[in-house]
């Protein structure tokens, strides 16, 4: 019965996987077929062979640069996560840290980051600590949104029940809060970890780094200024795949901490 | 007026104070007062039951018997008049599993709120499945179970609480006529075994009088008590005894002669 089910779960993931595979598939025809038809120069448009040429030629180079980008995604999503969750805990609990907390925490989006992100350097020097922050300031907010909202839709019958069995205000949390705002929270990381990639670009092209390998988003800029450009598309690709890679990593993650939800529920199946 | 309110659950009285039992004084409740509409759920109740005594409360819809249940619990303070009642444990009409836990962690949900060590806990709730007939399901989440079980697993979850009166309301409402009246006959053999308070809320006449000791008759709204009735008749009672349909008559003929015919539907 649990080979059966492991052998219709292969079958789903092909099935699911077919779509996604055909399309690029078509995109990549299509593409191939406009720059091969002789319109623009290979330094603007570069063709799909020649840019899967660069990802074979440079496969040490991309490698070496995927190390900082990942270990700087990595780093600032989990330390975004915990802010974000920190904080809707704080300002779930609280009224009056709701009032306090929550205006900054938007204004702190409407910060044009990439500007100020060449200032950090001055701060905190060449290292990762001012790329964590460019990232984390991006996406501890949409977890922060996401879990207090989770938090508050708690049913109160659910906390009166908890009442009745003479439940500590930590244990309802426990027990009730924490496993609704659950899968709210999960969508947030979601959408954390879809712009911590643009945020680790972002980081890596305004904060200057002192290393030999300075991350994808680095290699790009480098790439592009040297007219490298299938070697950018190439690196583009890697950091394309990396998302992708990390979004469904947190996919798995949320079946095994979320199975109740009903998007859990729905993948184990 | 005299309100000695013992509204809270977690403060266990000594068991001499009220013996186990419920003590309702001229009760009353009023919800609200937005632009002068207020809602007198209760008012001057008296109910009494004794320890060990299964008390039904019957009405209309929308007379207040689930207010009852939570002054009962504690989880409301009644405007006027006095409770005095041993630690009351809840079981909601609907049965509010939590979707996250698994049957047993549902079931054992008051042993892990009184501090007791997770597997602990689980082995003691587990130990009751196969007397609740739920064997085999110790690890089904909450919709994996059918209404039934969902309801057998919540009674479990009060029964644990270990508080010496339950406050069930409406337990069998949402279920179908057959499974209702398994449920009934096994609610019947569970507190033969193990014996509490019992304060039942149900809108079905019939089931008060299969069930309980004593049945009350709640007016609507504003719900006060019309009417106690004993029920003598020896278990296990069938509907067909003479004894049980002739309670039912009396009983649906206090309830639409009731003080304000027409106003029950709320």
């Amino acid at each position: 019965m649990r080979l059966r089910a492991a052998g219709g779960a292969a079958r789903r993931a092909l099935g699911a996987g077919l779509p996604p595979l055909l399309l690029v598939a078509a995109l990549l025809g299509l593409w191939e077929f406009y720059v091969d038809s002789g319109s623009d120069s290979s330094f603007v448009l570069p063709a799909p062979h020649s840019i899967a040429a660069a990802m074979w030629n440079n496969a040490g180079l991309l490698a070496a640069n995927l190390g900082p980008t990942a270990e700087e995604v990595g780093l600032g999503i989990a330390l975004a996560l915990l802010l974000g969750f920190v904080l809707a805990v704080l300002i779930h609990l609280s009224p009056t840290l709701r009032r306090a907390v929550y205006p900054l925490a938007v204004g702190s989006q409407a910060v044009p980051i990439a500007v100020i992100a060449p200032l950090l350097v001055f701060w905190w020097g060449f290292g990762m600590f001012p790329k964590l922050v460019v990232i984390v300031v991006i996406c501890f907010f949409p977890v922060l949104v996401t879990t207090v909202d989770g938090l508050a839709a708690v049913d109160p019958d659910q906390l009166k029940l908890l009442r009745t069995l003479d439940a500590s205000r930590w244990q309802a949390f426990r027990f009730a809060e924490l496993p609704t705002a659950l899968p709210a929270a999960l969508s947030g990381a979601r959408i954390a970890l879809a712009v911590a990639v643009i945020g680790a670009y972002i980081a890596e092209s305004q904060t200057a780094t002192s290393g030999v390998h300075a991350g994808l988003g680095h290699e790009i800029n480098a790439d592009l200024t040297a007219l490298q450009t299938p070697r950018a598309y190439a690196a583009a690709v890697v950091l394309f795949g990396f998302a992708i890679a990390c979004f469904h990593a947190l996919g798995l993650a949320e079946r095994r901490l979320a199975p109740w939800s009903a998007r859990g529920r729905g993948a184990a199946r | 007026m005299a309100t000695d309110l013992k509204a809270r659950p977690a403060q266990s009285l000594p068991a001499v104070a009220t013996g186990g039992g419920v003590h309702l004084e001229n009760v009353s409740r009023t919800y609200g007062e937005h632009g002068g509409s207020r809602v007198r759920a209760l008012e001057g109740v008296y109910l009494h039951s004794g320890p060990g005594e299964l008390l039904a409360v019957v009405g209309p819809s929308g007379c207040g018997k689930s207010t009852l249940l939570e002054l009962i619990c504690g989880l409301q303070r009644p405007d006027g008049g006095s409770i005095a009642c041993a630690p009351a444990a809840l079981m909601p009409q609907h049965d509010l599993l939590l979707p996250w836990l698994s049957a047993v962690d549902n079931a054992a949900l008051a042993l892990r709120i009184a501090r007791l060590p997770r597997q602990q806990a689980r082995r003691r709730a587990a130990a009751l499945f196969e007397q609740l007939g739920l064997e085999g399901f110790e690890n089904a989440r909450p919709p994996e179970l059918s209404g039934g079980m969902r309801q057998r697993v919540a009674f479990l979850r009060t029964l644990l609480s270990g508080k010496p009166v339950l406050c069930l309301d409406e337990p069998f409402g949402a279920l179908d006529a057959i499974t209702r009246g398994e449920m009934q006959a096994w609610l019947s053999q569970t507190l033969a075994r193990e014996p509490r308070t019992v304060v039942l809320v149900t809108h079905d006449v019939e089931e008060a009088i299969l069930l309980a000791d004593r049945v009350a008759i709640l007016s609507p709204r504003p719900g006060r008590v019309m009417e106690e009735l004993e029920v003598s008749e020896s278990r296990p009672r069938a509907r067909t005894d003479a004894s049980v349909i002739a309670l039912r008559e009396r009983a649906l003929a206090v309830l639409s002669l009731g003080p304000a015919p027409g106003r029950g539907a709320a």
